[in-house]
């Protein structure tokens, strides 16, 4: 066998862009970046041929439009007036509101389907079993379009409230009441529960195109404070523990510091409950949850906490039985042996795929297209995107919003996800 | 990657309906079929049964084009569009032409580059509402709770409808007709609100329709009529002028069953030139000079086709009204055909 | 006097206590070990009666022969009283083709039919490699669905002869020469083509000559200008034959030769034959580009890795739903003015790069599973990148992700439901609304649900079922 020279090293060759292997890399990635230049110019330009063919231009003026129709769900004021930037973030809110309510619940319920799947009475793991499966394999759109059937169809009408003047003299009850004490109202249009108000609101600070609530700012303000007082307190007991051995009783110092403020707040604010009433055709006063809303939430918690309650299972199984012997053997309860031994290891396995099943969720409220709820495809790719014919704008705005969204969470999640990871490795 | 180009080699050589090119009527000739844009299911309007056919008002009128450019009124593919995706599609050609309730308005005419190029049916928006909900007027919806269709004009002028009389309104928005009949008959919402015909429908096959009333407002005009691409005239007159023959069809008295009678032996000379024997007037569009005569034999006339799918006697049960004849008191009305 | 009292026999066992056996036992075990359960026990019981309280009556009123839903619900308070409820499946007698063929023919249906069957054959030897007993049960099955299911729709002699023939042979070979089986793997994305959409037999031919040219070039370009040029220019040549010669080389074969099936639009395609369609062309055709972008993703040049990521980041991080618009809307704005094709197609291109994303994910996990020394192995015998791939990393790795690929097919199958939203007619949705159209239907909603519901869960379940058999299958191999 020859002796393996060392390579000549003034002597290059541009053969050696294709066989040297130093060069390879070097050749290929100019290559692909040259191909993927071309691409993309190829497609820019034929956007800019199609749009010049049917007479349109790539702007987002019509942004600052009068939208013109109305949106039945609106956590930020919002007219048929307003414009379709306003109409934008007003979906985006919806889209938002219904991803936070049911990452959270389907969280919870996953949890409790997860760990219910392996109890060891029968009825129940098997139960659990069965709605695991039967959510995990029929499509999300069925779950959607069933609860939103079901919600409309078996609620009574707000007209089933009604006590009429013979019912009232005959001491009849009318065919459906208000729940919670008389302070929810669930009808086939939507769920009516009280609204909180306030006799000596902060009122708000307008910024141009969002609206600074004084009121709740202060609510935040104060809880974030009672908490912030709270851990300071948690800390000083554990300090106090740790050099004396003897901890001192906080509980009622927690609830005093947790709630004392926000009651007192309450308080001098003039709280009170705007219960709904039913007047004319609806019920007014307080707030209208639409079905729409709560189909899709129920639907998507649902469906996402099938796949929730996989993932607990998987991590709690992955933890092996040496762990929980380990601690009953040190004297630990069952409860604190969950809590101290079981969790914080099969939370590991188990962040990792929740964060993309919270990705799925956030992006499968999109499909609030079945019944309608106008969420950012609802406003923005749905009736603004109709009304103008401006697709590309609307779509490519509406993805890179998605992307934004998307990107966000899994970055807040990774962040959570290497808090709890090991870290010595 | 390779797979792709594989596959968009096999799509360019077996499924591509062919370039674009100079105009739409070459290339519906050329294909040998015309691509109608179609709702995904409208009852009385354009649905396919169980086996498939698509039936409908506005399907008779895709037929009739395809009779007239092609001479086979079933040479037609009908590619259902939502509300979203309908004038993309005419616009990127990947339909010939449009018949799909759309409403000819100002904005879609200039900003979309669409082309209205007749009204096949004149309609308005109204609502409907429960008997014994005691409403006698739209005025008195205050409060109401409406469900309504999105992606179509009608949110615009509900919005506007009770701007101008003042008064509030919950928005139901719901996906497409058979959705918006269940909640409106589940009690989800007070009022109904679509185009007339629609109601009209709907209530025609609702369990028990005695107790639905439609009210008298109308808040908008809706023509709905049949739209191509802006800027191919040839194509847009075919279409128009098969419309304007079914219309003229049924002013003369020209049917289905009696065409090829009247066309030996009439002697009016309108007829005469709408059904070829004299004139030359296909020609002059590029069609052959019975190709009216064939729209008529395939469909029948204006009336026979709103009769059959529509009108009195059928489940939908829509009077003429507005959509009868200048000559009776509607509207409808074709140029003369000289 | 030595006398012993002791037993010669024993006694018989007593019965252990009543709580101590049988049913009693077990429910004391399993149902009542303690309050807590105890309480969700009855809690599970209730909810069971609280369903089944409401639904039996529907279910036990169903009606089967009716002409309309009216008549149903007049056939339902007839027989059972006023106010009483009834499921009324006649509706899925007269339309049950709808949501499994669409508008597909009747007389055609054997297409369908056998292409999903021959599916199944391609499959065999990528699921049960060298198993030749698995082998020969799977092909058998299929054999016997085929020649039923084919009977039912009355299929053409010839047509049936040459499928069953077709389906013997191949079992036969299963069983002599099962890696020969790989063959007819390769060939069955065109002969699927042809059989669902029918037309001359040239054109998917001709199109699977491109991959016998670009063979051919790389295998006599390699040793003569290396293998990265070679694989270059193989590509090129095949392109050039797809986008130029294609056409006019199957359009002279169909002249010389003519043979064909009858041509059938896409617009007829609904139901499940579309979902399984667009399911089935994405995840295959997915699996080459995901490969890709795993392997450039764990590449060491930059701007491969950077638009590696960028595209799976970016399809991830959209949903489904706005790349189905894009297909219907903006697609067209891309392509040269002019070009237009079918939306189905525009559709499997944009799932087929959505699923794409998602194996690129799941191959990568499979790749980071390979312990280190896989790689260095591969280096140490001086193998260079793509052999090193081919040899030893790619067919390790694949083969773990395997049940992770069944899931991702799990999920854009369900997924496929949401095409309904551009226009197509997807059984969920899609066929429900065209039924819903029909005035004699309209109103009904439970039971096209439940019917669309009921065939997902079995496809879906059956899936998810063999992907954790293969798990546990794998599991036992590697570790």
């Amino acid at each position: 066998m020859a002796m393996a020279t060392d390579v000549p090293k003034d002597s290059f060759r541009l053969s050696m862009l294709v066989y040297d292997t130093r060069y390879r890399s070097y050749t290929i990635q100019i290559v692909v970046l040259l191909l993927f230049a071309m691409a993309v110019a190829w497609l820019l330009n034929n956007t800019a041929q199609n749009l010049a063919a049917r007479g349109k231009e790539f702007n987002f003026a019509f942004l600052w439009q009068r939208a013109g129709y109305d949106i039945g769900q609106q956590l930020i004021p919002y007219t048929n007036d307003s414009t379709h930037f306003r109409a934008l973030l007003v979906g985006l809110i919806n889209t938002l509101v219904v991803a936070f309510w049911g990452c959270i619940f389907a969280t919870i319920l996953g949890v409790i389907v997860g760990v219910l799947r392996l109890s060891h009475n029968w009825l129940i793991s098997r139960m659990m079993t069965v709605y695991v499966e039967t959510f995990r394999n029929i499509p999300l759109l069925l779950w959607i379009l069933l609860s939103y059937v079901i919600l409309s169809e078996t609620t009574p009408q707000p007209r089933d409230f009604r006590v009429t003047d013979e019912m009232a003299a005959a001491g009849e009850a009318p065919a459906a009441s208000m729940i919670f004490f008389d302070t929810v109202a669930v009808t086939n249009r939507g769920t009516n529960v009280p609204a909180p108000l306030f006799e000596r609101g902060l009122g708000s600070v307008d910024l141009g195109f969002v609206t600074l609530n004084l009121t709740l700012l202060a609510a935040l303000a104060v809880v974030a404070g009672s908490f912030w007082v709270n851990h300071r307190l948690v800390a000083a007991a554990r300090a106090q523990q740790e050099a004396t051995g003897v901890r001192p009783a906080t509980w009622w110092k927690s609830i005093l510091i947790l709630f004392g403020p926000f009651i007192a707040l309450m308080a001098a604010l003039g709280f009170h409950l705007e219960v709904p009433e039913l007047k004319g055709f609806n019920f007014t006063g307080g707030i209208l949850v639409a079905h729409s809303f709560t189909a899709l939430l129920i639907a998507l918690t649902l469906y996402t906490a099938a796949f929730i309650a996989e993932i607990v299972r998987a991590g709690i199984q992955a933890i092996s039985r040496g762990q929980s012997e380990a601690a009953f053997a040190l004297g630990l309860r069952p409860n604190r042996t969950t809590r101290l031994i079981i969790l914080p290891q099969a939370l590991r396995v188990i962040i990792p795929p929740l964060i993309s099943q919270y990705l799925n969720l956030t992006k499968n409220t999109s499909l609030g297209i079945a019944v309608s709820y106008l969420d950012l495809r609802g406003t923005l790719g749905g009736i603004s995107l109709n009304q103008t014919g401006r697709e590309l704008e609307c779509m490519l705005l509406m993805m890179l919003i998605y992307l934004t969204i998307s990107l966000i969470i899994s970055a807040a999640m990774n962040l959570y996800n290497r808090s709890v990871q090991l870290k010595a490795r | 990657m390779k797979k792709t180009v594989f596959f968009g080699a096999l799509a360019a050589s077996t499924l591509v309906a062919g370039l674009a090119g100079a105009g739409t009527l070459d290339d519906v000739k050329a294909r040998g079929e015309l691509i109608c844009g179609s709702n995904t299911g409208l009852t009385g309007f354009g649905a396919p049964d169980a086996s498939g056919n698509w039936t409908g008002f506005d399907v008779d009128l895709c037929r009739a084009i395809a009779a007239a450019v092609l001479g086979d009124p079933t040479k037609v593919k009908f590619l259902p569009t939502t509300g979203e995706t309908r004038f993309t599609a005419l616009q990127s050609g990947e339909v010939d032409v449009l018949v799909r309730n759309s409403t000819w308005s100002f904005s879609r005419d200039s900003e979309l580059a669409l082309d209205f190029v007749a009204v096949n049916y004149y309609d308005g928006q109204g609502f409907m509402v429960k008997k014994d909900l005691g409403v006698s007027s739209a005025k008195e919806l205050d409060g109401a709770t409406v469900c309504i269709q999105t992606g179509t004009t009608t949110e615009l002028n509900l919005a506007d409808f009770f701007k101008q009389n003042n008064i509030s309104y919950q928005p139901v928005t719901v996906a497409d007709d058979s959705e918006a009949q269940r909640q409106y008959l589940a009690g989800a919402c007070d009022a109904y609100t679509t185009d007339a015909s629609g109601l009209a429908a709907s209530r025609a096959t609702m369990p028990d329709a005695d107790t639905h009333i439609i009210l008298p407002e109308i808040i908008s005009k809706e023509p709905l009529g049949p739209a191509v691409r802006h800027g191919d005239n040839q194509w847009g007159d075919v279409v128009r002028w098969t419309f304007f023959a079914l219309l003229v069809a049924e002013e003369k008295g020209v049917t289905s069953a009696n065409v090829e009678e009247v066309a030996t032996s009439t002697t009016d000379e309108e007829v005469k030139r709408l059904l070829g024997v004299s004139g030359e007037m296909g020609a002059k569009m590029g069609l052959d000079n019975d190709a009216f005569k064939r729209a008529i034999a395939a469909v029948g006339n204006y009336g026979e086709v709103y009769a059959r799918n529509i009108g009195e006697g059928t489940t939908i049960n829509l009077a003429r009204g507005l959509n009868a004849l200048w000559t009776q008191g509607g509207l409808q009305y074709a140029p003369p055909f000289r | 006097m030595d006398q012993h009292f002791s037993r010669s026999e024993m006694l018989p066992p007593l019965a252990p206590p009543i709580t101590e056996r049988g049913a009693v036992k077990w429910m004391r075990e399993n149902l009542f070990s303690s309050p807590l359960n105890a309480i969700l026990t009855l809690l599970g019981l209730a909810a069971i009666y609280a369903l089944v309280a409401a639904s039996l009556p529907w279910w036990l009123n169903s009606v089967w022969n009716a002409e309309s839903l009216g008549q149903c619900r007049a056939i339902v308070a007839e027989t059972a009283g006023e106010g009483a409820t009834g499921a009324c499946w006649a509706m899925i007698r007269e339309r049950w083709h709808q949501f499994l063929f669409g508008f597909y023919p009747p007389d055609q249906w054997w297409r369908p039919i056998l292409a999903l069957g021959l599916l199944f054959v391609a499959l065999a030897p990528v699921l049960f490699a060298g198993q030749k007993r698995n082998m020969a049960f799977l092909l058998g099955g299929i054999a016997v669905y085929l020649v039923v299911t084919l009977t039912l729709a009355e299929t053409p002699a010839a047509a049936f002869a040459l499928a069953v023939a077709l389906v013997l042979g191949l079992t036969a070979l299963s069983q002599v020469q099962p890696g020969r089986l790989l063959w007819f793997t390769a060939i069955y994305p065109a002969l699927c083509f042809w059989l669902l959409w029918g037309g001359t037999v040239w054109a998917p031919i001709v199109a699977m000559a491109g991959f016998v040219l670009l063979y051919l070039v790389f295998r006599f370009a390699a040793p003569v200008i290396g293998l990265t040029p070679a694989a270059g220019a193989g590509i090129v040549a095949a392109v050039l034959w797809w986008l130029y010669l294609q056409g006019p080389v199957s359009g002279l074969l169909q002249g010389a030769l003519p043979f064909g099936l009858r041509a059938i639009n896409s617009d007829l395609f609904g139901g499940f034959l579309l979902a399984i369609v667009i399911g089935v062309t994405g995840i295959a055709f997915s699996l080459p580009i995901g490969i890709l972008l795993a392997l450039g993703r764990q590449s060491d040049m930059l701007i491969v890795k950077t638009l590696s990521v960028g595209f799976i980041e970016f399809v991830r991080g959209v949903p489904l739903i706005t790349l189905l618009f894009t297909a219907s809307l903006l697609l067209q704005y891309f392509l040269p003015p002019g070009t237009n094709f079918d939306i189905i197609l525009r559709v499997i291109i944009l799932v087929t790069f959505f699923a794409a994303a998602y194996l690129a994910e799941v191959i990568r996990g499979g790749l980071a599973a390979l312990p280190r020394g896989q790689y260095e192995a591969a280096d140490a015998l001086g193998l260079d990148y793509w052999r090193a791939q081919r040899l030893i990393i790619l067919p390790q790795a694949l083969k773990v992700s395997i049940p992770a690929i069944v899931s991702t097919f799990i999920g854009l199958f369900k997924d496929t439901t949401l095409v309904a939203f551009v226009g197509l007619m997807d059984p969920l949705k899609g066929v429900t609304q065209i039924v819903r159209a029909d005035i004699d239907w309209k109103g009904i909603y439970w039971e096209p649900y439940i019917f669309v519901g009921a065939i997902f869960f079995i496809i879906c379940f059956g899936m998810s079922r063999y992907s954790m058999y293969l798990e546990k299958k794998l599991k036992t191999d590697h570790r």
